[in-house]
């Protein structure tokens, strides 16, 4: 029996006003070529300046992740021609990166796992290509882009858990807020380094699949490599140690470059940089602006919100739904119901419209829990109200008043609703004193019909049972 | 009277005087410039652009308005510096045509304190080279003799401020660059600490080498060039923030109890004789004022040639990478795919010695050779660098030859670049150790060849430089008159 040993390293672009080494604006999607500068352009004799915000956030990423931080590092050059590299180097670390150790925790299928982190070094991006029929275009916008590679301990052993690391890694940076982590705008990016071998038998040859650019694909390029390198090796084959590339259309990696034709980078220290060097104080600065993280939250919510252990990691796993439920909170103090809430409909409209973020304010999200919680209206207006206020972020209240959505608490009137529904089919409660209490339902679905749903369900469900019999 | 062969600090007061305007200054500069064109010392002139600011500057100065104090003087600058608007070739085939898109901190404060760009000069290919032989636009001739080559890179810059096409001129110095022209041609060059000058908008050769600094006809110019040139820049990690003196106030004609040091690898039995001569003359000179020699020994002076080409080598290759026929510059023609179209481009773009250099720095930091070439070279140059700082607990300054001969003929050692490589001897260490030094003329050979003494300061400390300088000048142009 094979068994996988995967390393990752992730690329991730740090939300810094500026770039890296100049002056220009860090901002996706703008109109191509419109933040660039001698410097960034590889224009001859301009020289980098370092972005001192991006030191702090690949600081605060290392502390996050419990690194240790380097006091000195160096920057140096990775040396080889592209298009996509103006000065035909990217400003990188290797000898002395930033940041060293670290680990971070993972759980699958209610397994916990520690995965070690080997560093987290800080480079520029690269400019972005983009291939048209014609020809090739450069857009240097991106280049010069602060990144930070966060390179792993090949210490994953399935694919479940390359994405769970992957997961939980987004979440971390997304906590402390000094990136995106937008796979699909490419701000978050992994390179999968895999290998199989046999219990109690030394590591097999590896190899590496570049630029994997969503969960799905490092699931399934995972997968589909870890079978390839199977079949080979069963057929007697040797593994190749090469560069492969994951094709997203057929779910298969091809061979991009062998390890014979691997590149020579000439690393050197730049002689433009002075190395970077940090005081204790500055890193003890940086430790005690962190925010509170996951686990510490989760924590709180199981101790002194009375959460289930289950729905605080859920809450918490990513920190804008943990910070918006911390907001909701402060307007209807009932957690549980909350909670239910956000897991529940907030999650299921989010898929639905494919959003990354809550698109209703805390604030009139307590609204309308406040008002669903106090009978004002029922769970179905509850729902109709959160499709209404979603993206458009209307007053809920105002809402409710205009439309006149409230709930029907009213016995009498309901009462004379539901006896002209039961005087109209006769047949239905024939039915039902014959013994088919499904029949129940009919009248029930039909009350609410009748009042747009806004008839109380509890009071409708009584008044049916008395009247029917 | 001949105004273009004033020195800087001489034409500053008739500008001041207002003995002559700045316009009737630039426009005797051109003509000049047309007159000496065989000299091939300038590849572009920017006439128009000159002619403006002299305008503007006079007009200032009618109004009594402020103006720096450079105000009005004609100056020229290497063509590896950029500047805005012109064309900054590097004296190579690649940049032919290339348009500087933005201009270089120390143009732009020359420019601020007024003074007026009239021309770039020629230059070995991106610095390369220690004869002026290696530009795409020709060979620059020494204006003392027009057989001789001017030295390099900044032969052109030499060349053009001994022949009065300009009152300074700024050049680069990785290896001796601004000492060894200065020297073959009889005018005075500076290369200040390293990190004294910004580099930004300089066209790099070895990042950690280069150093910016002033050519001139004397002492006290040099030292109000570097006045305006010193400082740290914003847009440079490596320019430094070391206060900056007043540099005209070192100048004292003073040298009493000045420890002058001299190692014994400076007099050395490939030292031509007549250079050994005058320098030891020099020597004398300043005892009989109250100096006092110390023997120094640096064994590692020798060795430091060798650490500059691996590590100026290196650097280069990596610097030199950009020129790729991607993004501007030279791209060839016809091509099948882009690796093809970064090999032609570059072969057809560079020359020679480039290419040379380009190979001798792959391959030292290329895998398994990276500690046994660049990392040695950058052990050593510690080592270097101690024996000057230990050199400097005893002594002042050091004096030693700039170059060990005189100029050489044009095409006499283009072949053997072994030997061409060994006239950087005296030059490449100061670099190497980031120190300070200054070539100036110290009389001629029987040819009528200028020689060049070097004086080496510690870091950041050119006043001392200056203040020597200054006194040797004034002493040798004594005794002339006598």
């Amino acid at each position: 029996m094979y068994k996988m040993v995967i390393g990752l390293e992730v690329h991730s672009e740090l939300k810094t006003k500026t770039k890296c080494f100049c002056g220009c604006k860090n901002e996706f999607g703008s109109i191509p070529n419109t933040h660039c500068c001698p410097v960034c352009t590889g224009m001859p004799g301009a020289l980098p300046v370092l972005n001192q915000k991006a030191v702090e956030y690949a600081i605060r990423a290392g502390l996050a992740v419990n690194c240790r931080i380097n006091e000195y590092s160096v920057f140096e050059r990775k040396n080889y021609f592209y298009p996509d590299l103006p000065k035909a180097y990217q400003i990188s670390q290797l000898e002395y990166p930033l940041c060293v150790g670290g680990e971070v925790e993972i759980e699958t299928n209610g397994v916990k796992k520690t995965i070690h982190l080997d560093r987290i070094h800080l480079e520029e991006d690269a400019c972005k290509l983009i291939h048209k029929d014609y020809g090739t275009l450069v857009d240097y916008n991106r280049g010069g882009v602060p990144l930070i590679e966060i390179v792993s301990k090949p210490d994953i052993a399935s694919a479940e858990e390359a994405v769970a690391y992957l997961k939980k890694l987004r979440s971390i940076l997304l906590y402390i807020g000094v990136s995106d982590c937008k796979m699909q705008e490419g701000s978050l990016r992994c390179d999968v380094n895999l290998s199989l071998h046999k219990e109690g038998e030394p590591l097999g040859t590896r190899t590496e699949m570049k630029n994997l650019n969503s969960f799905r694909a490092v699931q399934r390029a995972i997968e589909y490599e870890a079978k390839r390198q199977q079949e080979e090796l069963e057929k007697g084959n040797k593994i190749i140690q090469e560069t492969r590339r994951f094709d997203d259309v057929t779910g298969k990696t091809y061979s991009m470059r062998t390890k014979e034709d691997a590149q020579d980078y000439r690393y050197f220290p730049d002689p433009d940089l002075i190395p970077i060097e940090v005081t204790k104080e500055y890193i003890e600065e940086i430790r005690s602006s962190l925010p509170r993280m996951a686990k510490q939250r989760a924590e709180e919510y199981i101790s002194k919100l009375g959460l289930t252990e289950k729905d605080a990691m859920l809450l918490t796993e990513e920190r804008s739904v943990a910070d918006y439920f911390e907001e909701v909170l402060k307007d209807c103090n009932n957690p549980k119901f909350v909670c239910n809430w956000i897991l529940g409909e907030v999650f299921k409209k989010m898929n639905a419209t494919e959003s990354e973020d809550i698109k209703v304010s805390a604030k009139n999200m307590a609204k309308i829990l406040n008002m669903y919680n106090s009978g004002e209206i029922g769970q179905s207006v509850a729902r109709k109200l959160l499709d209404e206020v979603w993206d458009t972020d209307k007053d809920p209240a105002q809402i409710v008043e205009e439309q006149g959505l409230k709930q029907i608490n009213d016995e009498k009137g309901l009462e004379a609703i539901i006896q002209k529904i039961i005087d109209d089919n006769p047949k239905a409660v024939a039915e039902i004193k014959a013994g088919n209490q499904k029949i129940m339902a009919f009248f029930v679905g039909q009350a609410m019909k009748a009042t747009s749903g806004k008839a109380n369900p509890k009071m409708v469900n009584e008044l049916v049972n008395k009247l029917v019999k | 009277m001949d105004y273009l062969k004033l020195n800087l600090w001489e034409i500053k007061e008739k500008l001041e005087s207002k003995e002559i305007t700045s316009e009737e200054l630039v426009k005797l500069c051109f003509q000049r410039i047309k007159e000496t064109k065989e000299l091939n010392a300038l590849i572009s002139t920017c006439e128009e652009m000159a002619l403006k600011q002299a305008k503007l500057i006079d007009e200032k100065r009618s109004k009594n308005e402020k103006v720096g104090i450079l105000a009005g003087i004609p100056i020229i600058i290497k063509d590896n510096i950029n500047i805005e608007g012109t064309k900054t070739t590097c004296a190579s085939k690649f940049l032919e045509n290339y348009q500087s898109i933005y201009t270089a901190t120390c143009v732009q404060k020359l420019i601020d304190a007024g003074a007026v760009i009239v021309g770039k000069a020629n230059m070995d290919e991106f610095a390369m080279g220690s004869s002026n032989e290696t530009s795409y636009f020709g060979v620059v001739h020494n204006p003392v003799d027009t057989d001789y080559v001017p030295g390099g890179s900044s032969g052109g810059s030499a060349s053009a401020v001994a022949s009065y096409q300009g009152f300074s001129a700024l050049g680069t110095d990785t290896g001796g660059s601004i000492r060894e022209p200065a020297s073959f041609c009889g005018v005075v060059g500076l290369k200040p600490t390293y990190g004294r000058v910004s580099r930004y908008g300089v066209v790099a050769f070895a990042s950690s080498l280069d150093q910016v600094g002033p050519i001139t006809r004397s002492v006290k110019d040099s030292a109000i060039m570097l006045q305006v040139l010193a400082g740290r820049d914003e847009n440079d990690m490596t320019s430094s923030n070391t206060e900056i003196p007043n540099y005209l106030k070192a100048i004292d004609f003073d040298v009493k109890n000045l420890k002058i040091g001299i190692a014994k690898q400076f007099f050395n039995d490939q030292l031509n004789s007549e250079v050994k001569e005058k320098i030891s003359h020099t020597i004398d000179i300043l005892v009989k004022n109250g100096a006092q020699t110390v023997d120094l020994d640096l064994p590692s002076f020798a060795p430091a040639l060798s650490v500059y080409y691996i590590i100026s080598s290196a650097e280069a290759a990596s610097n030199l990478a950009r020129f790729d026929g991607v993004k501007y510059g030279r791209r060839a023609e016809k091509f099948s795919d882009i690796v093809d179209l970064y090999f032609k481009s570059r072969t057809q773009g560079f020359g020679k010695e480039v290419k040379r250099r380009i190979m001798l720095g792959n391959y030292v930091l290329s895998s398994g050779y990276f500690d046994a070439y660049y990392n040695k070279a950058k052990k050593v140059q510690k080592v270097i660098k101690k024996e000057f700082d230990d050199a400097f607990k005893k002594c002042d300054i050091l004096i030693c030859p700039t170059t060990a001969n005189p100029a050489f003929k044009i095409g006499e050692k283009s072949n053997d670049h072994l030997a061409m490589y060994l006239t950087d001897i005296f030059t490449v260490p100061i670099n190497i150790a980031g120190l300070p030094a200054m070539s100036m003329p110290c009389g001629k050979n029987k040819d009528g060849l200028p020689i060049g003494l070097q004086l080496v300061a510690p870091m950041f400390n050119e006043s001392v430089i200056f203040k020597t300088g200054s006194f040797i000048e004034k002493a040798l142009e004594g005794e002339k008159d006598v």
